[in-house]
C-alpha cells in the first residue's frame, strides 16, 4: 500500500522524491490543490471516501500519516 | 437558531444568466499549474464554463431584465408586488439601496417596502427567511426575492483559487401566502469571528480603495490579487463546511421529523464539486440527490447558485410535481443556513440569458 501511495504522489508532483522526504507540507511539496488531487486519487484507488473532516495538511505530511489516514477511513491493508 | 414558517410558498422562480461564457481551458495559462494538473483539477473540482457579465453590467440590469421578462410574459403584475427583498454583495451603489433603484426604474408602486440584505453564499436562504417574515404582515401578499451578484468584477484573473469558479447571476423568486397548512422548518447560524475567511479587504469605509490597495501581490500559493479583490481562504472554508453543514442538516431533518430518504433533493450552495461530493458522502446521501453541476455549466454565483441549481436541475418538474427539498447555503460571514420546504406546481421555473 505504501508503494501505491508513493506512486500516486509521484504522479501528482513528479518533480519530487516522496520516498526520501519526511515532511511534504513543510518542504512545500504539496499545496492545497495537490491535496485535493491526492484525496481524489486515494478515494478512487482504495474504494473509500476520506472523511472531509480528515482533509487537513497534517494528515498528508508523510507516507506514514497518509497510510494512517487510509486505515482510519476504511482502506483495506494489503 | 431554529426557525419555523407557516402558510408560505414559492410560486415562481426565474434565473437570469449572462450570455458571455468563458471556458476553463481558455484561462488555464493565467494560473501556475501544469496542463496535466489543470485538467485533473477541472475534473475533480468540476470547473467548466463560467458565465460572466460584460463590463458595466450591474445587478440591477440583470434583475430589471428578469422582472420585465415576467411582466411581458404576464407571469407577474407590477401592482401585485408588495415587497422587494434583494440579497447581494455587489450593489450598484454603497447607497441608496439597489432594491430602491430597481423599484424606481420599473415604476413600481410607492406603497411597498424595498430591502437590501448583505449576505453571500447563504444569501438565498436568508432572503427566503426575510421574505417569509414579511408575508406575516396582513398588507403584504406577494414578495419578490431578488438574489443577484456580479462578483466576477472583483476577482483577479490570476487568482487560481477563485477565478476558475466565479460566476455572475440573478434570480427572481416569487413568494406568497398559502392556504395549505405546510410547515417550513429552517435553521441558521453565524460566526462573525471568522469574518475575514471570505473578504474583499478594501473598498469599504474601513479601508477605502487607493492606488496602493490596487497593487497586485502574490500570495504563498502563487495567486496574484490586490486588496480591492475577493480573497477566499479555500482550506478554511472547506473545513468549515465539512464541520458545520452535516450537523446543521441532520438537526434540521430531526426538527422536521423526517429522514434523508423523505427528501427528494438536497439543493446546496455550489462552491465546487469536490466539496459537495464530500458533503454528500459525510451525510450518506446518494450523489444524485445532491446536484453539483452548477460550477461546470455556469460558475459559482454566490448565494444565487442555489436558485440556479433548482432552475437548471429541476426546472419544469416543479411546475408539474410536488418535491420535498432541502436547501442549504454556507460561506461568507461566516453564515450557514438551511430549510426544508415543499416546492410544488410553480407557475414558472425558467432560465433566461442577458
Amino acid at each position: 500500500m505504501k508503494q501505491k501511495i508513493i506512486d500516486i504522489l509521484n504522479e501528482i508532483r513528479p518533480e519530487f522524491d516522496f520516498s526520501k522526504e519526511t515532511d511534504f507540507i513543510e518542504q512545500g511539496m504539496l499545496d492545497s490543490f495537490d491535496i485535493v488531487s491526492l484525496v481524489s486519487s486515494l478515494d478512487e484507488e482504495f474504494g473509500i471516501s476520506i472523511d472531509g473532516l480528515d482533509i487537513l495538511p497534517e494528515n498528508f505530511s508523510s507516507i506514514e500519516s497518509i497510510f494512517a489516514l487510509l486505515k482510519k477511513n476504511g482502506a483495506k491493508i494489503v | 437558531m431554529n426557525l419555523i414558517f407557516r402558510n408560505k410558498k414559492i410560486t415562481g422562480l426565474l434565473t437570469v444568466l449572462p450570455k458571455n461564457e468563458i471556458k476553463f481551458e481558455d484561462e488555464m495559462d493565467n494560473y501556475n499549474f501544469s496542463v496535466a494538473q489543470s485538467l485533473k483539477l477541472k475534473k475533480i473540482m468540476g470547473y467548466g464554463s463560467h458565465r460572466i457579465v460584460e463590463s458595466g453590467v450591474t445587478i440591477s440590469d440583470l434583475c430589471i431584465y428578469g422582472l420585465n421578462y415576467l411582466f411581458d410574459q404576464k407571469l407577474l403584475k407590477k401592482e401585485d408586488i408588495d415587497a422587494i427583498v434583494l440579497v447581494t454583495q455587489s450593489p450598484d451603489y454603497i447607497l441608496p439601496p439597489t432594491s430602491n433603484v430597481i423599484q424606481g426604474k420599473l415604476g413600481l408602486k410607492k406603497d411597498m417596502i424595498c430591502l437590501d440584505i448583505n449576505q453571500g453564499c447563504a444569501g438565498y436562504e436568508i432572503g427566503l427567511f426575510q421574505s417569509f417574515m414579511l408575508l406575516d404582515q396582513p398588507d403584504i401578499n406577494k414578495v419578490v426575492l431578488l438574489n443577484a451578484d456580479v462578483l466576477s468584477q472583483k476577482v483577479s484573473k490570476r487568482d487560481r483559487s477563485n477565478n476558475p469558479l466565479i460566476g455572475d447571476a440573478a434570480s427572481v423568486t416569487i413568494l406568497e401566502k398559502s392556504e395549505k397548512d405546510q410547515t417550513i422548518y429552517a435553521n441558521v447560524k453565524m460566526d462573525g469571528s471568522s469574518f475575514d475567511t471570505v473578504i474583499i479587504p478594501a473598498g469599504g469605509f474601513k479601508t477605502p480603495s487607493t492606488s496602493s490597495t490596487a497593487e497586485m501581490k502574490e500570495d504563498a500559493e502563487g495567486n496574484f490579487r490586490s486588496l480591492d479583490q475577493l480573497c477566499a481562504n479555500g482550506d478554511k472554508i472547506f473545513n468549515f463546511v465539512q464541520r458545520e453543514v452535516p450537523p446543521m442538516v441532520e438537526s434540521l431533518l430531526e426538527k422536521a421529523g423526517i429522514t434523508k430518504g423523505d427528501v427528494d433533493y438536497f439543493m446546496f450552495h455550489q462552491p465546487n464539486k469536490f466539496t459537495l461530493t464530500k458533503l454528500a458522502d459525510k451525510l450518506q446521501i446518494p450523489h444524485e440527490k445532491v446536484p453539483s453541476n452548477i460550477l461546470e455549466f455556469f460558475g459559482n454565483s454566490n448565494g444565487v447558485s442555489v436558485p440556479t441549481s433548482i432552475s437548471f436541475n429541476l426546472g419544469d418538474r416543479l411546475t408539474k410535481e410536488s418535491l420535498l427539498i432541502c436547501l442549504a447555503g454556507f460561506g461568507v460571514g461566516l453564515t450557514w443556513a438551511s430549510l426544508i420546504l415543499r416546492m410544488e406546481h410553480l407557475t414558472f421555473t425558467e432560465i433566461i440569458y442577458f
